[in-house]
């Protein structure tokens, strides 16, 4: 693996640039956690050192998915869908429940988050599958995917998982968005429904009257906002709006350390880092994921081959939807539903997950001047 | 390679696409930014605000009463720890979970717990739900601590009366502030759930004993669970007071009522100062003080026996021949009558058509103004009335402290009545009658005293016209600087009458001590003027029944007034006793035991006013 990985011969340069990114916003998320958790009693170890070691394992699952070539992965695909599949049912069925919702099969002292993979795993089979088949009508580029994407979304929805249901859609949309939808137009469209989904919904959403709103995200998700109606929305707004512009510095968050703050540690790790760090530190960190992001893009456009791409760009939309919705349903723009933020948020799944699409992503520019065999 | 330039093409549109997610990324990063923008620039004062009040509660400390002492330094009210039970709302989820989980714990009514709950005020302020919790409810609060977010155990100071019901009337009783109470000027610092002074003493000087509460800042978790303490403002303890009462002699007084209703007010006639006023039926103020149900209050406030009412101060009674003494003065000091000038009595008076009766149907013969006030002698009285008419009488009534009030330190003094023809007008709008003036020549008919104020008239004739305003409160203690206020003695005002006038008087009172109608009030070790009184309550027919043979109710109240020793006055006393008939059997042997107790007391030990 290490001559894999030190081999250079045919291999665009490793980019420092975009790791040192993915490094400083996983430290901005393990500094977060610890201070929103460093009071709490926990049973095996601090939140923050289980979060190191996820981050850990999610290095090797970066390493993983950067050194074996894209092209092999991504044929195992179906495969690993139906796996994926299997485990999500799997999931209804024997999960472990976690206020109200089942979504994680226990593995020893590990529990596993099957939906969080779920999202990689749809990004590949989409990758491979547009890039295998000929698109000539709608059924091909758009149907097809959509019955690929169906089961998977249902059984998500079904646990329920609003957060990664939605993740899922948006990842299906960006993939139309990029190939799928033929006319520039139709993709502006898209792209505009996509991007703008939290505003519009927040539009549609803050005219409905609160029993109706209740009664819709009882529905859709019982975890939302367990402690009353909109105690977690306010109290996150609080968090970030008490943040000013300096901040109330790191572990000085009254917030989130008094544990008004719902999830300080999961979720809403961004109001207790927008808390204790303000406004700058807010832009600071926006500025981040945006080069991370702007990178990802840049991989994406110079790739060699349309699955390179495909697969670049899946990432990238996912990561996009996952900090924009983050943020924003913590700031309180649109209702809260289950979606961490990338990289900072504490989870194993999650970490991994992320680690190992920005490994597939960086596969992606090493591999641009490779030529295929 | 069709096929391979298709692909080609393709990719080429895709990557030209990918602009379009770098337009759209800046575009709601963009939008993002200027929403936190405005959370955390515009609108983070708000915020900032809202966050300091959402980890902070206030809790109020509550101060502690000042201590009541008697004259000699014998505590009368203190102070106990007890649990109090608050809940703060803000910390509450589930409402109406909460108030079944507190009333099922404690066994209280739900709708109690509701009540207090909606009382207003800030949700962020802990309000009280109970006081007095027995030590194993506070264990069970604390032991369900978790399941009960914003519920706080808080250890308070209660009033507590180790001498139970004694002095109660004149102690009063503490209870928590009415809302009624809360609207006015003089609780403006107070907040709902302080507890004031409702009755007694305890109410006049609640400004005195309250104290000042203070507050606690504590940061708390979303639970309501303390968590440290951000800031204290320690509350201050009321200043004490030192009472003008001889706690032994009060409760002397209290047992020569026993079970009867009355009163009994003994004061020092040089300063006013009040040493015992006792008042049956009594009441226990450590009941009162605590949160009655409205069973226990409705039952209380039913009694027929009026238990709460202080007799001394707020029982008016028609005062009998105990009026005799201002009426004397009032003939010597009018020169309506002469001392050495005499009346027939035959037994009756006519006046028109209608004869008045003296008390003794057989007559006093002639009789001066001497014999006149050692054998009660109605006629005497009633012909000096006739001649001084009814304005003239009630001047000099009122020359004594009758008809007004005192001005002792207790709450809803009254003040009885003392007609004249002006009063008449403006109370029964009616033209005073002739007649009337012979009752009231004898304390009938309109004429209403207090006790306490028939004690503040024989105490001003026993220090010759000179006459205090009643004293409760010798000296007040504060607290913060130890400095020790003392209350001085107010002088009223001075009957207008001569030295001689007082001499005569209190000759001819000494007397019916020793061979007039209270020779029962006869003392062996020190020597008693007084004046018998028996206050008729009903206008019974001509035949006089055997007492026994008239319904309790209706039968007279027995009066006494006195003062001793006669040659250098220290104590003057009323006596008033319910329905007891005449005051020379029933009141005057009470007054005696309460003026030799007095007396002993001061041989043993005199009235300490506590050093600072």
């Amino acid at each position: 693996m290490i001559d894999r990985l030190t081999d250079n011969r045919g291999l665009d340069s490793f980019d420092y640039r975009f790791l040192a990114l993915v490094m400083a916003i996983l430290g901005i998320g393990v500094l977060s956690i610890h201070s929103v958790t460093h009071s709490q009693q926990t049973g095996l170890a601090p939140y923050y050192i289980k979060q190191i070691a996820w981050i850990l394992m999610g290095s090797a699952a970066f390493v993983f998915m950067l050194v074996s070539d894209y092209h092999r992965i991504a044929r195992m695909a179906y495969p690993l869908y139906g796996v994926v599949l299997l485990m999500l049912a799997f999931v209804l069925l024997e999960g472990r429940t976690s206020k109200g919702a089942q979504r994680w099969i226990a593995l020893g002292p590990f529990s596993f988050q099957p939906s969080e993979f779920a999202k990689l795993v749809l990004i590949l089979v989409l990758a491979h599958y547009y890039s295998k088949t000929p698109r000539v009508g709608w059924l091909q580029r758009v149907i097809m995917p959509g019955m690929l994407m169906f089961p998977g979304l249902v059984l998500i929805l079904k646990q329920p998982d609003l957060g990664s249901g939605l993740s899922f859609v948006a990842v299906y949309a960006a993939m139309l968005l990029m190939v799928g939808v033929r006319s520039k137009a139709l993709g502006v469209i898209l792209l505009l429904v996509v991007m703008l989904f939290p505003f519009a919904w927040e539009g549609v959403w803050g005219s409905l009257h609160d029993y109706q709103r209740q009664r819709i995200m009882a529905f859709v998700d019982p975890d939302y906002d367990p402690g009353g109606k909109g105690y977690h929305a306010l109290q996150s707004r609080i968090a970030i709006g008490s943040g000013e512009l300096m901040g109330k510095g790191l572990y000085g968050g009254t917030q989130s350390q008094l544990k008004f703050l719902p999830e300080g540690h999961t979720d809403f790790v961004f109001a207790v880092y927008a808390e204790e760090w303000g406004f700058l530190g807010v832009l600071l960190l926006l500025v981040l994921f945006v080069a991370l992001i702007w990178l990802s893009l840049e991989i994406a456009s110079k790739a060699k081959d349309q699955l390179g791409a495909l697969l670049a760009a899946g990432i990238v939309a996912m990561l996009c939807f996952c900090v924009v919705v983050n943020i924003g349903m913590t700031a309180g723009m649109f209702p809260i539903v289950g979606i961490p933020l990338p990289l900072m948020s504490y989870g194993g799944s999650a970490t991994i997950m992320t680690m190992a699409s920005l490994g597939l992503l960086l596969n992606v520019k090493r591999r641009r001047l490779s030529l295929f065999y | 390679m069709a096929t391979s330039s298709t692909h080609e093409s393709e990719l080429g549109e895709l990557q030209r696409r990918l602009m379009l997610l770098r337009v759209g990324l800046l575009l709601v990063v963009g939008l993002l930014a200027v929403r936190l923008w405005h959370l955390q620039i515009r609108e983070g004062p708000y915020y900032r605000d809202l966050s300091e009040n959402n980890r902070t509660r206030s809790v109020l400390l509550e101060p502690a009463r000042g201590l009541i002492y008697d004259r000699h330094g014998v505590l009368l009210a203190n102070n106990v720890p007890s649990f109090s039970l608050y809940v703060t709302l803000e910390d509450v989820k589930d409402r109406e979970g909460l108030v079944q989980n507190l009333a099922d714990l404690l066994g209280l009514d739900p709708a109690m717990i509701r009540k207090k709950l909606a009382v207003r005020g800030s949700k962020m302020l802990p309000k009280k739900i109970k006081d007095r919790l027995t030590l194993r409810d506070a264990t069970v609060i604390e032991s369900h601590r978790l399941d009960l977010p914003g519920v706080m155990i808080q250890v308070e100071s209660q009033r507590n009366y180790p001498g139970g019901m004694a002095a109660a009337h004149l102690l009063g009783y503490v209870g928590e502030i009415s809302p009624e109470q809360l609207e006015k000027p003089e609780f403006a610092d107070l907040h709902q759930g302080s507890v004031v002074g409702q009755y007694g003493v305890e109410k006049s000087f609640d400004r005195h004993v309250r104290g000042q509460a203070g507050q606690k800042s504590v940061e708390v978790d979303a639970l309501g669970h303390e968590k440290r303490t951000v800031l204290v403002d320690k509350p201050l303890a009321g200043n004490d007071l030192y009472l003008t009462i001889d706690i032994k002699l009060q409760k002397v007084a209290e047992e020569l009522l026993g079970e009867e209703s009355g009163a009994i007010v003994a004061l020092d006639p040089t300063s006013g100062d009040v040493l015992a006023m006792a008042s049956r039926p009594g009441f226990d103020p450590n009941i009162m003080s605590r949160e009655l149900t409205p069973k226990q209050w409705v039952e209380i406030v039913q009694d027929e026996r009026r238990p709460l009412n202080n007799r001394a101060s707020q029982g008016q009674y028609p005062p009998g021949s105990t009026f005799k003494v201002p009426m004397a003065v009032a003939a010597l000091e009018s020169n309506t009558m002469s001392p050495s000038s005499s009346v027939l009595c035959t037994g009756g008076y006519q006046f028109g058509k209608r004869i008045y009766h003296d008390w003794k149907a057989t007559g006093h013969g002639y009789v001066d103004l001497h014999k006149a006030l050692i054998q009660s002698c109605d006629v005497y009285f009633y012909t000096i009335g006739q001649r001084m008419g009814i304005d003239t009488m009630a001047e000099y009534a009122k020359d004594f402290g009758l008809g007004h009030e005192t001005g002792i330190e207790l709450p809803s003094e009254r003040v009885g009545s003392i007609p004249s023809t002006a009063w008449k007008l403006k109370v029964k709008k009616e033209a005073w009658l002739p007649g009337e003036t012979i009752s009231a020549a004898i304390g009938q008919g309109y004429v209403t005293v207090t006790p306490l104020q028939m004690a503040s008239m024989i105490g001003t004739v026993a220090n010759d016209g000179v006459s205090y305003r009643p004293r409760l409160v010798q000296a007040i203690m504060d607290r913060t600087t130890g400095n020790l206020q003392e209350m001085p003695a107010v002088a009223r005002g001075k009957a207008h009458a001569k030295p001689e006038t007082f001499r005569i008087i209190k000759e001819a009172l000494a007397a019916v001590v020793t061979e007039g109608t209270a020779t029962r009030a006869k003392s062996s070790i020190v020597t008693i003027g007084g004046k018998t009184g028996t206050a008729q309550v009903a206008a019974l027919g001509k035949e006089k029944k055997a007492e026994k043979d008239i319904p309790k109710k209706f039968r007279d109240h027995a009066w006494f007034v006195a003062f001793a020793p006669v040659e250098a006055p220290k104590i003057a006393v009323a006596v008033l006793a319910e329905h007891m008939g005449h005051g020379g059997s029933a009141a005057a042997p009470l007054a005696k035991e309460v003026i030799e107790t007095y007396m002993k007391l001061l041989s043993q030990e005199p009235a300490v006013v506590p050093q600072s």
